[in-house]
């Protein structure tokens, strides 16, 4: 087990989207997050990816220790990619390159990383362009670029393809699966469409009533 | 009759008192006057210090009036926004009281010298840094904050990157605070009394020049005074051009 969801609850106002919500993941795994708008679905990515406390719960992972506790080592071994990607007003070489010089890294490696992963979702082209000037489809592979180039253990993935054309879509898609076969992470990701979950997904979660229940396989 | 005559005569004799005194102007800028760069060098001097310490108090509590939540915190952005329309003459006549032999910090003897002046273009200059860079900041989407959470960012890197962000505005903000405070006269009259050589700047100079008639002096450093607003006016030109990329 790699990452474990226990007992956790939110509300907003007085709603509880989150009710005594459990899941546990399971590495090498993706999981597609399914369920009706206002189901809970990013705000149980946003939770597990710290960006919001939940009421009450915990989340476990790698060996038990509790994401809860905000450390900053243990909370840069994963990462969410917004749906609305949130572009640094700079280059897009620079973009990627975010999340490494936060870590401290040096410039070197931090230009060779950050290279690898433009060229990984076919941005290289585009590095040296303002990243403000992407297109949407462009900016969400950008937004999975500063995602992968950390090297995340965990990849949370909040609705990657919503609003974007077909052609973007499917160019996402193959990254999500190129991610899957060379960098084996947990990726969780959340959808509406279901055939575009069997597609990228080993399990196919349902998030009913703020709770998570698995689908079995069709 | 008379008095047409009378104003007909004072016009034209304003429009040659104009051409000479734009003509000797001229001439000073151009063989770099020595009592002419001594008073643009003061001016600069007294409005780049009082921007810089206008910029190193204001940016980090603008930024704080704009990450943080704290009580009261509408008000403090209410007052600063007032402040930013101080009168000069107020701040002048504020600081002229504390720094008085009478006043409270008297005994810095600090009255009529650059420092007080300083000191009355820095009240000017604060609050509209700050305040422009709270707005700049606040303008700032909050999905920008998120992301550098998701991308392992720690608390004061997030802010920096915010602070990043708003590089724009904020830079506006603080060629606005300059902008005021050179051309400011009341505040800077009144600390550092227009002492020759001492505390004469070109707004103070143009004052007391034209009260005495000699227009050559006043223009060319009206000429100077508007090249540098012009300049600023530019600058602000371009930062607003490159940070129009962001709504496209």
């Amino acid at each position: 087990m790699k990452l474990i969801v226990s007992d956790i609850w939110k509300s907003y106002n007085g709603n509880a989207v989150l009710k005594d919500c459990s899941f546990s993941f399971d590495s090498n795994n993706t999981y597609a997050l399914m369920g009706p708008n206002g189901s809970g679905k990013s705000t149980f990515l946003r939770i597990c990816s710290l960006l919001e406390e939940p009421d009450k719960g915990e989340i476990n992972y790698f060996s038990g220790e509790n994401i809860l506790k905000k450390d900053i080592g243990l909370r840069r071994r994963i990462t969410l990619v917004l749906p609305k990607v949130g572009m640094f007003n700079t280059t897009v070489l620079k973009n990627v390159a975010y999340g490494l010089k936060v870590r401290g890294m040096g410039r070197k490696e931090i230009e060779e990383r950050a290279s690898n992963a433009l060229e990984f979702v076919g941005l290289t082209h585009k590095r040296d362009q303002n990243a403000l000037t992407l297109s949407s489809g462009e900016a969400q592979r950008l937004g999975i670029a500063r995602a992968i180039v950390i090297e995340p253990e965990i990849i949370f993935l909040d609705e990657p393809t919503a609003s974007i054309d077909m052609k973007n879509t499917k160019i996402i898609e193959d990254i999500i699966i190129k991610m899957k076969e060379q960098k084996g992470t947990i990726i969780i990701l959340t959808t509406h469409d279901i055939a575009q979950a069997e597609r990228l997904a080993e399990k196919i979660l349902l998030m009913n009533e703020g709770k998570i229940i698995s689908i079995p396989p069709f | 009759m008379t008095g047409f005559r009378v104003k007909h005569g004072m016009t034209k004799c304003n429009m040659e008192t104009l051409t000479e005194g734009f003509r000797k102007a001229l001439s000073l800028i151009l063989n770099l006057d020595k009592e002419l760069l001594g008073i643009i060098c003061l001016s600069l001097k007294v409005s780049g210090l009082a921007l810089l310490i206008s910029t190193a108090l204001g940016l980090p509590i603008g930024a704080l009036m704009g990450l943080k939540r704290f009580p009261l915190r509408g008000v403090v952005v209410s007052f600063m926004n007032t402040f930013m329309g101080l009168p000069p003459v107020v701040v002048g006549l504020f600081v002229y009281l504390l720094l008085s032999r009478s006043g409270p910090l008297g005994f810095m003897g600090l009255l009529y010298t650059p420092s007080a002046m300083v000191i009355a273009q820095t009240i000017l200059a604060f609050p509209i840094v700050t305040s422009l860079s709270h707005s700049a900041i606040v303008s700032v989407d909050p999905i920008m904050q998120q992301a550098s959470i998701t991308l392992g960012a720690t608390s004061s890197q997030v802010t920096l990157t915010i602070i990043g962000e708003a590089r724009y505005g904020i830079m506006s903000g603080v060629i606005a605070a300059f902008g005021r405070v050179m051309a400011e006269v009341g505040a800077i009259l009144i600390v550092g009394g227009n002492i020759a050589g001492y505390t004469r700047v070109m707004t103070t100079t143009i004052a007391l020049e034209t009260d005495k008639g000699n227009f050559e002096l006043a223009i060319a450093l009206g000429i100077i005074l508007l090249l540098i607003s012009l300049s600023i006016n530019i600058f602000l030109h371009l930062i607003q051009k490159k940070s129009m990329i962001r709504t496209k």
